[in-house]
């Protein structure tokens, strides 16, 4: 007998599991616990009470007035910002908590690049009980240091990555070797959709939530589809968490992708994180998907002023998405981004993620992309970037 | 030397080493080495930026040997360099092999003595292709048991697997250990296969070596005890290690010559 691929782990070419045979056993547990649960009407009930109680859903769709008459057409705001902790993080971290603790787990470990998830996962450790403890590359501790207090005073442990490039793809290296050992006890909460089966299908649809309001939103607002959906993309939860609500849809899907300070790349480091733009296939924390690498396959570093696009992956579902044309692929580069951050906060009141502003940027840049009518999804709060931005504009000055 | 060949001389002693650390021009000497110890089978570890199933020491060694210029081709034509007497086995991540292509690489290991590929990453769910292209060449590609694959699961493993098959000794990544776990003996014990087994992660004595034997391996092997004296740059400490090794598993079992018609 031999064993073919399973088609239920890949979305068209790309996902799998790639990897160690330790992880295969863990994985099918949490695909099995995960399927099971999500047809469970009291589990689903208990998500649905914690979303709406907890994180504050929904969330408003607004009208951006201000916004919408300076690119004359009509742009609503998915106000993801407004979620408790400030971003769309905490969607499925709820959802993976919930399941952890159906599963009799009583730890969960959690990687981080800017401390969104990280923070997301403390909140629902504190609020769960479960003990937490988060990777976070010693690059970004000292990047983050209130997201690290942030956690601690939410009862959770950083632990700081030393190995390879001590950023975010290194903390989800040793997330994976702390998980092959401890998964009897222990529940790897990954923040994206990228990974090894279940993974990005379980944040997918833990995120769906965030397309499912948009949609009705949009509907009972003005009475038809939006021309286009804009989202910015690093691993891509927030993207496919808004676009699943319009796949089956005509609505034009854009995937916002970090163009950094260029398109270029050296031995060992992008300018940019645009795996979708130009990354090439291949398999990055358990997935086929695409990465940016150097010609044998050694992963490169990424770059983008916004942590939580500076990845050198994407997940495998937007990479099939894109490559069958469902969902269209762009860029901003950090000064695009940056002047998304300017403008939203002059011109509507709101201050945005820097990784949120990547796709308000590129709606400002190219307005007649997005139709008559778009909803921009806006991921997260822009307050944990003000020291970045501050000292970006420091840097101008010089 | 093919696997099968070598494994006709069992109890084995396989020793894992990272290609390219110190430097490039160092390895060969090194395998060299470690076959006039009595290693029987060296496993030479391409290094990857991202090796998931490592631990600190093989981590830190591929670090150091991709800054010292490793790359894919610098390791196919150093592995063609090395002349000692024995079976020569690759050991690193999918994504390395898929770039350069899987029939390209299954053809460089051929032509440049390497026998056998193991593939942390790569479970059998998504190995067809690379086996396709292992076949091929002819040379062997060698699947891991870990103490938590189910039952059900380890005949369908071992049937895909050639060469031999790589008990994984406890969950988690590569390192030293204080002890060889009860659970790796129940593993031993609990995978019923035609190949030999070889059992690996955690053994750095003599004493381990042996008792992995003892329970019915039919190798034993290290791999970041190797890497830890070669950082070290004690290449004196890694002979003796050897040899203390080889003589430990020699001790449980003599050779069995020529076994099993």
């Amino acid at each position: 007998m031999k064993i073919t691929t399973t088609s239920n782990t890949r979305f068209g070419r790309y996902g799998g599991q790639f990897v160690p045979e330790t992880l295969m056993q863990p994985l099918k547990e949490l695909a099995e616990a995960y399927a099971h649960l999500k047809e469970d009407p009291q589990f689903m009930r208990e998500l649905s009470g914690l979303l709406a109680d907890y994180a504050g859903r929904p969330t408003p769709l607004y009208h951006a007035r201000s916004l919408s008459r300076e690119l004359s057409r009509k742009v609503y705001l998915k106000r993801e910002d407004l979620v408790h902790g400030g971003a769309h993080k905490l969607n499925n971290v709820l959802g993976q908590g919930l399941v952890a603790k159906e599963m009799g787990k009583t730890r969960l470990i959690a990687e981080t690049g800017a401390g969104q998830h990280g923070v997301a996962a403390a909140m629902v450790g504190a609020n769960l009980g479960l003990e937490t403890e988060v990777y976070m590359g010693e690059v970004d501790i000292e990047r983050q240091k209130m997201n690290v207090y942030r956690m601690e005073l939410l009862g959770a442990k950083v632990i700081p990555v030393k190995s390879g490039s001590r950023t975010l793809k290194d903390s989800i290296n040793e997330a994976l070797r702390d998980w092959a050992a401890s998964y009897e006890n222990t529940h790897y909460l990954m923040g994206t959709v990228a990974g090894a089966h279940p993974y990005p299908l379980m944040v997918r649809e833990l995120q769906s939530v965030i397309g499912t309001e948009a949609r009705e939103q949009i509907l009972a607002a003005e009475g038809r589809l939006p021309d286009s959906v804009v989202a910015c993309v690093g691993g891509g939860s927030n993207a496919m968490g808004i676009f699943s609500g319009f796949l089956a849809d005509e609505t034009k899907l854009i995937a916002v992708e970090a163009g950094g300070r260029g398109t270029s790349s050296d031995e060992k480091i992008a300018d940019h994180g645009a795996c979708l733009n130009l990354g090439e296939e291949g398999v990055l924390h358990g997935a086929m998907t695409k990465i940016l690498q150097d010609p044998y396959g050694q992963i490169l570093e990424s770059y983008s002023v916004a942590a939580g696009l500076d990845y050198p992956g994407v997940g495998p579902e937007l990479a099939h998405l894109a490559e069958i044309g469902r969902v269209t692929p762009a860029i901003a580069d950090d000064e695009t981004a940056l002047e998304g951050f300017r403008r939203l906060s002059i011109l509507e009141g709101i201050i945005p993620a820097l990784e949120s502003s990547h796709a308000v940027g590129y709606a400002l840049r190219n307005p007649d992309a997005l139709g008559d009518l778009a909803i921009i999804n806006l991921s997260g709060r822009g307050d944990k970037d003000l020291t970045t931005v501050m000292e970006q504009e420091r840097r101008r000055r010089r | 030397m093919k696997l099968s060949e070598a494994f006709k001389r069992r109890p084995l002693l396989i020793a894992y080493i990272c290609a390219g650390d110190p430097s490039p021009e160092s390895t060969p000497e090194i395998v060299e080495l470690l076959a006039r110890a009595g290693a029987d089978v060296v496993e030479l570890g391409l290094p990857h930026s991202d090796p998931i199933a490592d631990g600190p020491v093989i981590q830190a060694a591929a670090q150091r040997a991709i800054e010292a210029g490793m790359n894919t081709n610098v390791y196919f034509e150093m592995a063609s360099r090395i002349r000692a007497d024995l079976p020569l086995v690759f050991m690193g991540y999918y994504n390395m092999i898929y770039q350069r292509g899987l029939d390209k690489f299954a053809g460089d290991c051929a032509n440049s003595g390497i026998t056998g590929l193991i593939v942390p990453d790569l479970p059998p769910e998504e190995a067809g292709p690379l086996r396709e292209a292992c076949e091929k060449a002819e040379v062997d590609l060698i699947y891991l048991v870990a103490p938590n694959t189910p039952a059900e699961r380890i005949p369908i493993i071992a049937e895909s697997s050639s060469g031999f098959l790589y008990l994984v000794a406890r969950a988690g990544v590569t390192g030293t250990r204080s002890e060889v776990l009860l659970s790796t003996k129940a593993l031993i014990e609990r995978v019923k296969a035609d190949l030999p087994k070889a059992v690996g992660f955690g053994i750095s004595t003599p004493e381990q070596a042996a008792e992995v034997i003892r329970a019915g391996a039919d190798a034993a092997i290290v791999g970041s005890a190797c890497v830890d004296l070669i950082s070290k740059g004690d290449l004196e400490g890694l002979e003796n290690l050897i040899r203390g090794m080889k003589l430990a598993i020699r001790e449980v079992k003599p050779i069995e010559a020529v076994a099993r018609i």
